[in-house]
């Protein structure tokens, strides 16, 4: 008989193979909250009692038949905080976006049936970008389950695959154990979305309340310590490196590691990237820092990491669009991975030294141990020095710059207006995208400083994401200027939350990079499909359909409208001194913008290209 | 594409077998067999699942299997140190001119008949896939009229339990 932990060959893996339950040494999961003894109540006051034993301070929501039971204690819940939304993808994304900005969990609620299925877009969403959420849902009493009653959906076995993890209860008992795991499982490792699923019955009946529940997951145990032999073997790789890249990814703004990533950063001089996930990681201002990676990445960054000998891959998980063609991505280099979560190490290209752990610990201890050996190390060789590599990306930097090319009529580029919005608002503000150009230029154009300064859908590509998650990321951090930054076709998806900001004074600001088209499939239309525009022209005639600036007035929010450069400052300025209420501004923006530089899906990113047909020209060697 | 013998320890709760069949067809993995169980521990399942992969594809269906909240453990059986069973059931045209042949054929395989009427009987075996397709193609000349076949089911040879130190709280 082989266990697979003979076969896997490093101690790392072994940790991952393996998940013995030691009984004894078992870790008690701590307890949360204040102790409460036992008393009487029913489902549902278990369930607010829960969510206010753990620290939930919002919920996003929208009642119906078989959660109706909830609603009832929660209207005179002190601590927590219910905002009726308007759709309840809403609640899964405003629960995104105040989990995006804060790193706490964010918590929605819906009925069975059409309430619970209008949630599995932002569940996806949440599981894709590792956001912690928890989704608590209603379900047809516990007798009608199974009978195709009326609203019921069994949103359990519909969300399995795009949960963390899930739960159909059924006994009142055992809800603020539900609670309690859900939120411990959503936080916890590599963090996702769990959904509690509850009977109507279940929530009726009567039960008895104590605080805190046990927890009881014997087999969910997150590796966060990584292993020493598998830190000294990074840090020995390190040394021999030539061209090293840290390759950054959302995993690093999850673990909150920002701060140790900077002053590894600072320890190394080696060159970083940060993904479109991890944008804000290490200040846009470091000049070691080259931006992006991937499809729409800087020269620099692409470019570092193809010639790179040594990628220190810390909570990135080498997606497609960071790779583009996977057998010619990075092909010189060796691969140091660091995971939380010991699937993504080797799943798309195999690791060197794969190290599981959390990414704040496996920092902190290549900071150590890279101290340790440069001490160590004879002066006479040329270990650890990566002087002539960052000349050379930092060449590339200066000559590749991010930049675009103005429309010949003079219309509004929308690079310059989301540059400009960057610029006036500064870093300290919250920037939310959908998903499209606009999310790229974003991504590009605003100079980011701190974690979580960027919110935005990665991995799902959820257009329609922007406004209700901006709404969760002002509800986070109402001191905070929050920032939408939307293209008109996602914000057709989820503008209804404007009435949710409005009659809950919650004000965002939301930027319609208005080019009257699906950009990004025009784009892509223009590119690879002979400029034939099937269905991407949003507004045929010169009819405003819908004219923004009236939604948003007869929405309650400022409406204002930019067309022309000299009145981009202005209208941002207006927006930035507006406060009692939402803002909408509509800039109306050229429709053949182009998102540069650009890898072609599909092919190596050597193929990249600086601006159409402009393709970076390397001296010899490289 | 070589088999795998992989025994999954999980939580006997509602929809672990659902999670854990819909991981593979998700991923696109392509379960060749699949039995589950009680273990010698209460609240204990498990799962024998046979899956058709490479190296690097089944280090990522265990770590996949390993994210399952429920799944306790993942052990791959290696054949040469497991005895690994299946049951089959196979009701055979026999009438009493070719019921002795039958019969004496499927004494080679230590089968043994469990049911018999006068046109037919019902044969139980158990054994390795190998053994029983051997089986099958003998008594496929008399005709088959029915056969059902259940998933494989493992067990490592020797002392030790997979259930091992691990699971035991005692």
């Amino acid at each position: 008989m082989s266990d697979t932990t003979k076969q896997a060959p490093s101690p790392a893996d072994v940790a991952s193979l393996a998940r013995p339950r030691p009984a004894a040494e078992a870790r008690p999961v701590e307890p949360v909250g204040p102790v409460t003894p036992a008393r009487e109540v029913t489902g549902a006051q278990a369930l607010v009692l829960s969510l206010e034993a753990i620290g939930c301070d919002t919920v996003f929501g929208i009642p119906g038949g078989a959660i109706l039971p909830a609603y009832d204690p929660m209207l005179d819940s002190k601590k927590v905080r219910h905002i009726l939304v308007r759709h309840e993808q809403g609640a899964g994304h405003a629960a995104e976006g105040y989990a995006s900005a804060t790193g706490k969990v964010g918590v929605c609620m819906a009925t069975s049936g059409p309430g619970a299925t209008n949630l599995v877009t932002p569940l996806a969403d949440a599981h894709m970008d590792s956001v912690p959420v928890v989704a608590i849902t209603g379900q047809v009493a516990s007798g009608a389950i199974g009978t195709d009653a009326f609203q019921e959906a069994d949103i359990r076995g519909i969300t399995m695959p795009i949960t963390k993890h899930n739960y159909l209860v059924t006994d009142p008992a055992k809800i603020p154990q539900a609670i309690a795991e859900a939120f411990h499982v959503a936080s916890t490792g590599r963090p996702g979305p769990v959904l509690v699923d509850i009977s109507k019955d279940a929530l009726q009946a009567t039960t008895t309340f104590s605080w805190p529940p046990q927890i009881d997951l014997p087999g969910y145990r997150p590796v966060l310590r990584p292993h020493g032999k598998q830190i000294r073997e990074a840090s020995r790789l390190m040394a021999a490196a030539k061209r090293p890249v840290l390759y950054v990814g959302g995993g690093v703004v999850r673990a909150r590691a920002s701060e140790a990533l900077r002053r590894l950063v600072e320890l190394t001089g080696i060159p970083v990237v940060t993904t479109l996930m991890a944008r804000g990681t290490v200040p846009d201002s470091e000049p070691l820092n080259l931006g992006m990676p991937g499809m729409h990445g800087t020269v620099a960054a692409v470019t570092s990491l193809q010639k790179s000998d040594l990628l220190i891959t810390l909570g990135a998980r080498f997606d497609d669009r960071v790779t583009g063609q996977l057998s010619t991505f990075a092909p010189h280099a060796k691969v140091i991975h660091a995971d939380i979560d010991p699937a993504e190490i080797s799943k798309n290209r195999i690791a060197d030294v794969p190290i599981v752990g959390d990414v704040g610990e496996v920092i902190k201890d290549l900071i150590e141990q890279v101290t340790l050996d440069r001490a160590s190390a004879d002066a006479d060789t040329d270990a650890w020095d990566y002087a002539a590599w960052r000349e050379r990306v930092a060449d590339w930097k200066r000559t590749f710059p991010l930049g675009w090319t103005d429309s010949e009529d003079g219309t509004l580029s929308p690079q310059y207006v989301i540059e400009r919005i960057g610029a006036l608002t500064g870093p300290e503000a919250t920037y939310v995208a959908g998903v499209g150009q606009h999310q790229m230029w974003a991504a590009q154009f605003v100079k980011y400083e701190r974690p979580n300064a960027w919110i935005n859908s990665g991995g799902l590509g959820t257009m329609g994401f922007s406004v209700p998650a901006a709404m969760g990321a002002k509800v986070a951090e109402p001191e905070r200027t929050v920032w939408a930054i939307d293209g008109d076709g996602c914000f057709q998806m989820t503008n209804q939350e404007l009435a949710t900001c409005v009659i809950n004074n919650i004000p965002i600001k939301v930027a319609i990079i208005n080019n009257s088209s699906l950009g990004m499939v025009r784009q892509w239309q223009t590119l690879f499909y002979n400029e034939r525009y099937s269905n991407t022209d949003l507004q045929p005639t010169t009819q405003r359909v819908p004219d923004f600036v009236k939604l948003a007035d007869a929405y309650g929010c400022l409406g204002l409208r930019a067309e022309t450069p000299e009145e981009v400052d202005a209208v941002i300025k207006q927006a930035l001194e507006t406060n009692d209420r939402p803002v909408v501004i509509d800039f109306i923006v050229h429709r053949d913008a182009m998102v540069w530089p650009m890898v072609p899906a599909g092919v190596s990113n050597d193929m990249i290209q600086a601006a159409r047909h402009e393709a970076p020209v390397w001296e010899r060697e490289d | 594409m070589s088999k795998h013998t992989l025994s999954v320890l999980v939580e006997d709760k509602p929809g672990v077998l659902t999670r854990v069949a819909a991981l593979f067809s998700r991923r696109g993995f392509n379960i060749n067999s699949l039995a589950v169980g009680p273990t010698e521990l209460p609240d204990i399942s498990r799962i024998t699942v046979v899956v058709e992969v490479e190296g690097a594809a089944l280090e990522q269906v265990t770590k996949q299997l390993n994210k399952l909240i429920e799944v306790l453990k993942v052990v791959e059986l290696d054949p040469h140190a497991s005895v690994q069973r299946e049951i089959l059931l196979v009701k055979v045209r026999a009438d009493p001119a070719t019921r002795s042949q039958v019969i004496d054929t499927i004494q080679l395989f230590k089968a043994k008949v469990v049911d018999v009427t006068t046109d037919a009987i019902v044969i139980e075996a158990t054994g390795t896939s190998d053994k029983l397709r051997a089986l099958l193609d003998v008594l496929e000349p008399f005709g088959i009229k029915e056969l059902v076949q259940s998933g494989m089911v493992a067990v490592g040879r020797g002392s030790r339990s997979i259930t091992d130190r691990s699971l035991r709280s005692a």
